[in-house]
């Protein structure tokens, strides 16, 4: 499994925006490209999490416009649209099986807990290919 | 009309590692045959088994979700930019 590299950066605003989200689930993009067998991460920007109030504690959805935009700033930048992050808001930062089943192959997910407002583990995932599950994917943080 | 049609990262595995095909029709519903034919792999992926598009798979023609216009029939032009966006969801 290649390992997914962040930047310090990175890993500072996809807890910022889960600690700003809490208690509910914040969502965002993962834009880079792959590189002698490493998933490198180059920007992360936020999304919109679309659901309605009551279920957005523990769901999310980024609209379909706002995918389509990610792809052309990916592409305007040479890059990629590589994965996605998300937050589990006073859960482990581990795939529910609703993870599973709206996963697609070869993204990222990335998952961080918030516990109380406060962030906790953060780990990647990779759907695997018969879809019965994610695979662990190590984290890299750049120095 | 030749219009562009864009792989998402998550398909290309099924587009001989494609990001993006140039194919021809007169309205979505065309480009997205020529884009079966082309790659047969992509077309579970795509459509359920009755050929409609999955619900969980967004079809964009430039910045307009077909879905909003007229589906498989929206008209395309040449030079158009037809997207293939996947619906993305968790929790």
């Amino acid at each position: 499994m290649q390992p997914i590299q962040l930047q310090p950066e990175h890993d500072k605003a996809i807890r910022a925006h889960g600690v700003d989200a809490f208690p509910h689930e914040c969502c965002g993009f993962l834009l880079g490209y792959d590189a002698d067998d490493v998933r490198r991460i180059v920007r992360v920007t936020e999304a919109v999490n679309r659901r309605g109030a009551p279920e957005k504690h523990n769901r999310f959805t980024i609209s379909p416009e706002a995918f389509l935009q990610a792809e052309k700033t990916a592409r305007a930048e040479k890059l990629d649209v590589l994965g996605f992050y998300h937050s589990h808001p006073n859960a482990p930062a581990r795939p529910s099986q609703y993870d599973v089943d709206h996963a697609w192959p070869v993204y990222s997910y990335i998952i961080v807990s918030v516990r109380d407002g406060v962030p906790e583990a953060m780990t990647s995932w990779v759907l695997q290919e018969d879809r019965s599950g994610f695979d662990p994917q190590p984290i890299a943080i750049a120095e | 009309m030749s219009v562009k049609v864009m792989i998402p990262r998550a398909l290309r595995q099924y587009a001989d590692g494609k990001d993006v095909l140039e194919l021809a029709g007169d309205n979505v519903g065309q480009v997205l045959d020529q884009l079966g034919e082309h790659c047969p792999n992509l077309r579970p992926h795509l459509f359920s088994d009755d050929g409609e598009l999955r619900n969980f798979v967004n079809v964009f023609v430039n910045d307009d979700n077909i879905r909003d216009r007229d589906d498989k029939a929206t008209a395309v032009r040449a030079g158009d930019e037809l997207s293939i966006v996947p619906a993305i969801a968790g929790g």
